[in-house]
């Protein structure tokens, strides 16, 4: 048996093209059962670059109220780790963007870590954010198993988050750095500050070695090019958890969604 | 409070055993990190102890007793003490830790304060040390646990503080829990998080499990008094969080000859699926920023817990617990709902003591435990009975 090295989907991803790159987060399971795939494959039609698929929790704590209800429905509409890896399954023949999976580390430590990145693997996941797994336990018991599956781990960083802590992180990234942008959890905000920019631009000034998307409060096309003149681009959730809930066409609504976040 | 060095005790990363950890968001980290790196130092200094125990004794109305319950003793077979947290002012030990932790915060430059609370006791303890240092308190509490425990609601507003409904999941204990960490993650500036048990991310296990240590330095020193010797035989504490245990267990830690008796709340029974016996029930998991024993499903979802007791009801335990239990230095116990309204009239009965239905759990465990007549056994009674008038009467059975 040989072994394919293959690129990470997320390097090839910012090597070809630097700035304004998309990332939409959904849950999985949510406003459907079976909505996954059908998600996916309208965001990529529509011009998503990178998708990040939520694995539902029953106690997100860095999620304001959108996410938290998605999260909620997921589960009572029976979405688990096991269905979850079943409805993606294949997903590749169809999706050709980076696809990383998003939640939170108690679900991904009971499925068992190493069984969870060999089937993350298995499918042609990229890469993993899993906001309450923090540095220090990812290098120390963690990071090898990640490596030995291909995975990427993705940290974020806040407009608190120290300058000599943002360097450490930039050392040990992999793929990009998920730039929170306000002392918050996720929610769509409407418009980005003074106080926001003035972060994103000290950020930017630190010349980091990896690429940043800036994620929160990131809901339309004028936080979105706002966001890209500081960053490669930026990630919506809550914003699009939103026009899932209240659409009753899914995928045209999905692919008119990205377009005029994108402004085509 | 002496700063101890124990194999129970945590380590530099903030571990006991593989339990602890700090599994947070980055966007708590900052502060969690200044926490961490400043605790020791402060609680400490000179000024602080002196600050610390001058409230213990002369606000909170420490050293409590510790009282020989001579009825108590003759119906189980040994010599039991009751430690009277009970008669700490507010009710109950939690205000040890409360006010260590207004302490602190006030020297970490901090200008208001947040808290979870289940019961209430916490959430009460914390607006009383608010209202003492004139502090902005703002106390989360699930909407379920509001309605049932509307006393203690109206005690905080009485003390000045806001209390807020959780109003997400379960609308429980872990429901608060998850807002006031929220609430911290959107106002990290000027706010200070008062965690209620010995639970959290490190160093919040370790830091309330000193500040409610006094409890078992107080023992040491009375038992010496009254029984010639530091060292009971028996520590029984009842497990929710698990912070009067981590208290009254402290300084008997590394004393293997001290039996440490947890009591967990079985509600139903243990396998009626309304229970909140974490230890029998759980598995290895990481919640509110710690890796403990949970109870969840078979995907890691977190399972609500039922107890009778609000104080109890708690689908993890703090990973100190963890680790005795793990390690096997603690000997893990569990009464049902029924056991320990039984228990709780049975001490009014007998000492005239009317228990907080959280206690009433740990005298319902002398019952399963054998003794032999000189076994010097000491029960801390955390909590007095009082905010549980309505569910002694709800359950009708004296």
């Amino acid at each position: 048996m040989s072994e394919i090295i293959e690129a990470n989907r997320i390097d090839t991803l910012f090597t070809e093209r630097a700035d304004h790159i998309l990332s939409m987060y959904f849950t999985a399971g949510y406003p459907n059962l079976g909505d996954t795939r059908k998600i996916m494959k309208a965001l990529q039609d529509g011009g998503a670059d990178v998708i990040e698929v939520g694995i539902p929790f029953s106690d997100p704590v860095a999620d304001g109220p959108t996410i938290q209800k998605s999260n909620q429905q997921a589960l009572e509409n029976g979405m688990n780790m096991k269905l979850l890896f079943d409805q993606l399954e294949g997903m590749r023949s169809e999706i050709d963007i980076p696809v990383l999976l998003m939640g939170y580390f108690n679900p991904v430590m009971q499925y068992g870590l190493e069984k969870f990145c060999a089937k993350c693997q298995e499918i042609g996941i990229d890469g993993l954010i899993l906001p309450d797994l923090p540095v220090y336990e990812y290098r120390k018991f963690y990071k090898e198993i990640f490596t030995k599956y291909g995975l990427h781990n993705i940290y974020l960083i806040t407009p608190q988050t120290s300058e000599e802590r943002i360097k450490e992180i930039d050392d040990h990234t992999e793929g990009f750095i998920y730039m929170v942008s306000s002392a918050s959890t996720t929610g769509a905000k409407g418009a980005v500050s003074e106080v926001q920019e003035a972060y994103f631009a000290r950020i930017q000034m630190l010349r980091l070695k990896n690429p940043r998307l800036i994620g929160f409060g990131i809901s339309n096309n004028e936080t979105f090019e706002r966001a890209c003149r500081y960053a490669s681009g930026a990630i919506i959730g809550s914003a699009f958890i939103d026009l899932l809930e209240k659409s009753d066409n899914m995928e045209a609504d999905i692919k008119q969604f990205v377009k005029g976040i994108k402004g085509n | 409070m002496e700063q101890t060095i124990s194999k129970y005790a945590v380590d530099e990363q903030g571990y006991y055993g593989k339990f602890g950890g700090a599994f947070i968001p980055e966007m708590l980290y900052p502060n969690v990190e200044e926490l961490k790196e400043k605790y020791l130092d402060i609680i400490y200094a000179p000024e602080f102890q002196e600050a610390f125990h001058g409230l213990l004794k002369d606000y909170v109305g420490r050293p409590t007793p510790l009282y020989f319950a001579s009825r108590l003793s003759e119906k189980h077979g040994a010599k039991i003490y009751l430690k009277r947290e009970d008669l700490c002012h507010t009710g109950a030990h939690k205000v040890n830790n409360t006010v260590g932790q207004i302490l602190l915060a006030q020297r970490l430059g901090k200008k208001k304060i947040i808290a979870e609370t289940g019961a209430g006791q916490h959430g009460v303890a914390t607006a009383t040390v608010c209202a003492l240092m004139g502090m902005e308190c703002i106390v989360y509490m699930g909407e379920v646990d509001m309605a049932r425990q509307r006393p203690n609601v109206e005690r905080m507003r009485i003390l000045g503080a806001e209390v807020r409904p959780a109003k997400s999941g379960s609308r429980t204990l872990k429901d608060a829990t998850n807002e006031a960490m929220r609430h911290w993650i959107n106002n990290p500036n000027e706010t200070h998080y008062i965690i209620g048990s010995v639970v959290g991310p490190h160093p919040y296990p370790d830091m309330v499990a000193r500040f409610q240590s006094v409890i078992s330095e107080e023992m040491r020193e009375q038992l010496l008094l009254k029984e010639g010797t530091e060292t009971p035989d028996y520590v029984v504490a009842c497990v929710g969080g698990g912070s009067n245990a981590a208290g009254a267990f402290y300084h008997f830690l590394d004393e293997p000859e001290v039996q440490l008796v947890a009591v967990e709340a079985a509600g139903h029974g243990v396998d009626s699926g309304k229970s909140a016996a974490t230890t029998a029930l759980g598995r290895d998991g990481v919640l509110h920023g710690s890796r403990t024993i949970l109870m969840q499903t078979e995907d890691g979802q977190v399972v609500e817990p039922h107890s009778i007791s609000a104080g109890l009801d708690y689908p993890g335990i703090g990973p100190l617990h963890a680790h005795l239990f793990d390690s096997k230095r603690g000997i893990f116990l569990n009464a049902t709902d029924e056991e320990a309204m039984v228990a709780g009239v049975e001490l009014s009965r007998l000492e005239g003591i009317i228990p907080a239905i959280e206690s009433a759990h740990a005298i319902a465990a002398l019952g399963k435990l054998t003794f032999k007549p000189y076994d010097v056994v000491v029960l801390n009674l955390s909590g007095r009975g009082d905010k549980d008038l309505e569910t002694y009467i709800k359950w009708g059975g004296y």
